[in-house]
Parts: structure tokens; C-alpha cells; sequence
């Protein structure tokens, strides 16, 4: 299982804040608890500072890796910051966030992606826009390894996002993914699963309830990774009791080290 | 005057079999066509749009009351007889260049359909030039741009900028929308108005044409 710490974010008002006033010491908390509360990897998205998106990346990934070392995940579908955040990204093996299939956008990050030797999330979209059934997806996950792996990404680099829609406005919404996830899981064993949990809810009260419940769902068919919140106790409580339930946490380890950690208070 | 308040909570509940059978009995009952429309239906969808807002309603339901309310829309209109519906002004909506994202943009074209605006989805990855030439086609009072990725939200100014070099800026609004859209950007790329979700974008335009 891999966890992608989401909360470095400048789309979330105190980051948006702390970047403003350059306030370090706010933005190494957070990775710090991010890190503590079992986040492998700390994602950085500055996308809101339109402006000044690289500049931004470059003072975050700095001050990020001043205090933890564990791994970035670089997110932006702005080349030039990407490239930035890179090129300074020193702690272990750089997360890209993220490639699809559409032409110019595959073009632009794959050099960057076989550069760094990254880990990178593909995400299930193309030029004919978003997919709507679990078939449009299976399509785009065939051309996505296919063209990564000929290009020498290795299958175990790939973290395939099968682009979660609201079943808010699509009844299936969540079976597509699902249906997806499996079909993955199944061609494909040697590639990842990946991800976010909020764009299921959209639209509905409760949010939380159902996002970790997708996690849990969506675990249960083969998903190996998430960009997550990790300061949620629940969903973190529910990752590891999720874990144990599928035979992956050995004499339940982890699921008693969280209970140690009071994670099921 | 004929008593449309169960047409509008059928709509309210969604209830299409229910919405079509009252409506068929307003038509029966002599009731205006145009009142059935405006006093049963609108005014039942005005309602949710106002508990959207409120979170007393969801996407879910809003949907369905949409769709019952066309279904009842449907039936009046052969009525009408070339009778215009009394449109509450006309909406091109669209994202922008580079995005493809829909489920946003869509929900706020249909809560204005349901508001009683002629709306004019444009779809999805629409370059200035398209939103320009759709301007000049089909004379709008209103134009909503749509952008939920950070790269793509700058598209939004060069729209404006260019409905400025072609001398349309003051013929229309623009409003904007998205998840990385804030009031400030709003501001800042100088359009005429924000809206966090669909139900405010519907008051936003009434508040702009008032």
C-alpha cells in the first residue's frame, strides 16, 4: 500500500496563506504530520499560484525536503513547474502526477517521467475526452501501459488512476472504476492502482462516509494506492483494517501498530 | 385561477409520472398553458434550486426534478400555439480550451434551463475563437466559462481579451466557474461574475439582467 499525502495544496486556504506570507515553519509541520501519520509519499500542488506556479514549487519542494525523507509526488499539469520540482525532488524516487493520454500532454511529461526515473500517475483520460464507462477506461489503460512500457517505463513505475467520477450524476459511476480496477488488476498485475476519494462524493451529503468507503471498495478489487488526507484517523484506521482483511498485513502488524497509534478510539 | 401548488411539489419530489398526470389535468381543466409552465413547473424548480443552495437538496434530486419538469415542459408546448415561453434571457455555456471537463458545466445549463433560460452548451475544449464566433451567432446576454484545471483557467482572460478586440465585450457578461475559480480571479481577469455552484450561477444571471 502506498499513501500519497494530499494536504500540501495551495488550493486549501492555510497553505494558500502560509505560501503568501512564506511561512516555513506552517509548511513543515504539515509534512511533518503528514510523514508521522503514514504518508509515504508528500504530494506538493501549487496550481492555484497561476502567476508564479514555478517559483512556488520550487520554495514548497525545498522546504518540504528540509524536514522529511520521504519521497515527492510533483503535482501539476504545468510542464515547467513540473520540471522545477524535479529537478530538486532528492529524496529517493520522485512521484509525477500526472500523465494521460492525451497526445500533447503524454509528450510533455514522458521525457520528465524517463529523466527522473519517476513513479508516475496515469491518468485513464484522452483527447476524446473523459471516459465514461468501464470500457472507454480498459481502452485508454492499453494504449497508456503500452505506450509507457515501449518507452521504457517500468511496469512497477506505473500508477494507473482509473478518474473517479461523481455517482452523484452517473448511477454507475462507482461500478465503472471498480469494473476497472479488476480489469487492471487482472491483465495487468505488474502495473499500480492509484486514486483521490473526494470526486466521488461530489454532490452528496456525507462526503466522508463515502469516501472511505470507495477506499475500502475499491482495496478490495486490487487498488494499492490512494492521495489521501492521512491526518484522517478514520480513513487511515480504515486503510490498515482494510489491509488486514485482505491477507496483506502479516499477523496484522500494521492494523495493531494503528491501534498502538489510536487510530480506533 | 387554477391551483398549480401539487404541480410544482411533484417537481419538487421529482415525480415525473405524477408531474406528466397533473399537467395533463391542468391542461384539462382549462389552465393556461403558459401558466402551467411558469406558476407549476419553473416555480416548482425554483424551489430547488433555492434548497440546493441551502443543502437541503442534492445533485441527485435536482436531476430528477429537472427531468420531470421537461417532461412536463413537453407536454405544453404544442399548446402554445407560437407563443413564445417568456425566456428569462439567453446563456452561452462552455469550458475552455485544454479541459474537458463537463459534469460542473452541465449542472449549471441545466439549472438554468430550469430557471426559464435558453441556454447554449457549447460542450467542452472550445478554443476563444469558438466562444467569439458564438457570440456573434447567437446573440447572448449572458456567456459561462468553465475551467477546473489550473492551466486551463487562463484561457478565461484570453476570451474576455478577445471579445474586447472584437468589440463585444460590452454586449454580453461573463460569468466563470470551476473548482480553482475564486471571486478574486474573477475580478482580476475582469469578469463580470463568479459563482461557487450551479444554483448561484441561476441567481447571478438574474442578478446581472435584472
Amino acid at each position: 500500500m502506498l499513501i500519497v499525502g494530499e494536504l500540501i495544496n495551495t488550493s486549501r486556504q492555510l497553505v494558500k496563506a502560509a505560501v503568501e506570507a512564506q511561512d516555513a515553519a506552517y509548511v513543515k509541520q504539515l509534512a511533518n504530520n503528514e510523514v508521522e501519520a503514514g504518508a509515504n509519499y508528500v504530494d506538493i500542488n501549487c496550481g492555484t499560484k497561476v502567476h508564479n506556479e514555478p517559483e512556488t514549487m520550487q520554495w514548497l519542494v525545498e522546504t518540504v525536503q528540509s524536514v522529511v525523507s520521504v519521497p515527492l509526488c510533483i503535482d501539476t499539469p504545468n510542464p515547467k513547474a513540473m520540471d522545477v520540482g524535479l529537478a530538486l525532488a532528492k529524496n529517493g524516487q520522485p512521484m509525477i502526477n500526472s500523465i494521460t493520454a492525451e497526445k500533447e500532454r503524454f509528450q510533455a511529461i514522458l521525457p520528465m517521467v524517463l529523466k527522473h526515473k519517476a513513479k508516475v500517475v496515469a491518468l485513464c483520460m484522452d483527447d476524446s475526452g473523459m471516459p465514461e464507462t468501464a470500457d472507454d477506461r480498459k481502452g485508454i489503460v492499453r494504449r497508456l501501459v503500452g505506450d509507457l512500457t515501449a518507452k521504457g517505463v517500468p511496469e512497477d513505475d506505473i500508477y494507473l488512476d482509473p478518474l473517479v467520477k461523481p455517482v452523484s450524476t452517473s448511477n454507475e459511476a462507482g461500478l465503472e472504476v471498480l469494473e476497472t480496477v479488476s480489469f487492471i488488476h487482472d491483465k495487468f498485475p505488474g502495473v499500480h492502482t492509484i486514486c483521490g476519494l473526494s470526486n466521488i462524493s461530489f454532490g452528496l451529503p456525507n462526503r466522508q462516509v463515502l469516501n472511505r468507503l470507495f477506499m475500502v471498495q475499491t482495496m478490495t478489487v486490487g487498488m494499492d494506492a490512494y492521495i489521501l488526507d492521512p491526518l484522517d484517523k478514520v480513513i487511515m484506521g480504515f486503510v490498515y483494517a482494510s489491509q488486514a482483511l485482505l491477507g496483506k498485513d502479516p499477523f496484522c502488524g500494521q492494523y495493531l501498530v494503528a491501534h498502538r497509534n489510536g487510530l480506533y478510539e | 385561477m387554477y391551483n398549480f401548488s401539487d404541480l410544482s411539489k411533484a417537481v419538487i419530489a421529482g415525480q415525473e409520472s405524477k408531474v406528466k398526470e397533473l399537467t395533463q389535468a391542468a391542461i384539462n381543466g382549462g389552465a393556461e398553458p403558459l401558466a402551467i409552465i411558469n406558476e407549476g413547473l419553473i416555480a416548482g424548480m425554483n424551489v430547488v434550486g433555492a434548497r440546493f443552495k441551502s443543502g437541503e437538496m442534492f445533485v441527485p434530486e435536482v436531476l430528477v426534478a429537472a427531468r420531470s419538469m421537461g417532461a412536463g415542459v413537453a407536454m405544453v408546448k404544442p399548446l402554445l400555439l407560437g407563443q413564445e415561453v417568456p425566456s428569462s434571457g439567453k446563456v452561452l455555456i462552455g469550458t475552455v480550451k485544454g479541459d474537458l471537463h463537463d459534469i460542473g458545466k452541465n449542472l449549471v445549463a441545466l439549472m438554468l434551463e430550469s430557471g426559464g433560460f435558453d441556454v447554449v452548451n457549447l460542450g467542452i475544449d472550445l478554443a476563444p475563437d469558438k466562444f467569439v464566433a458564438a457570440v456573434k451567432e447567437y446573440q447572448p446576454q449572458v456567456i459561462g466559462l468553465s475551467a477546473l484545471l489550473t492551466t486551463t483557467m487562463l484561457v478565461m482572460k484570453d476570451v474576455i481579451e478577445l471579445l474586447k478586440e472584437e468589440g463585444l465585450r460590452d454586449r454580453v457578461k461573463v460569468i466563470i466557474g470551476g473548482a480553482p475559480i475564486s471571486y478574486d480571479f474573477s475580478s482580476e481577469i475582469g469578469a463580470d461574475g463568479f459563482a461557487p455552484d450551479a444554483a448561484t450561477a441561476v441567481d447571478l444571471c438574474r442578478k446581472l439582467l435584472a
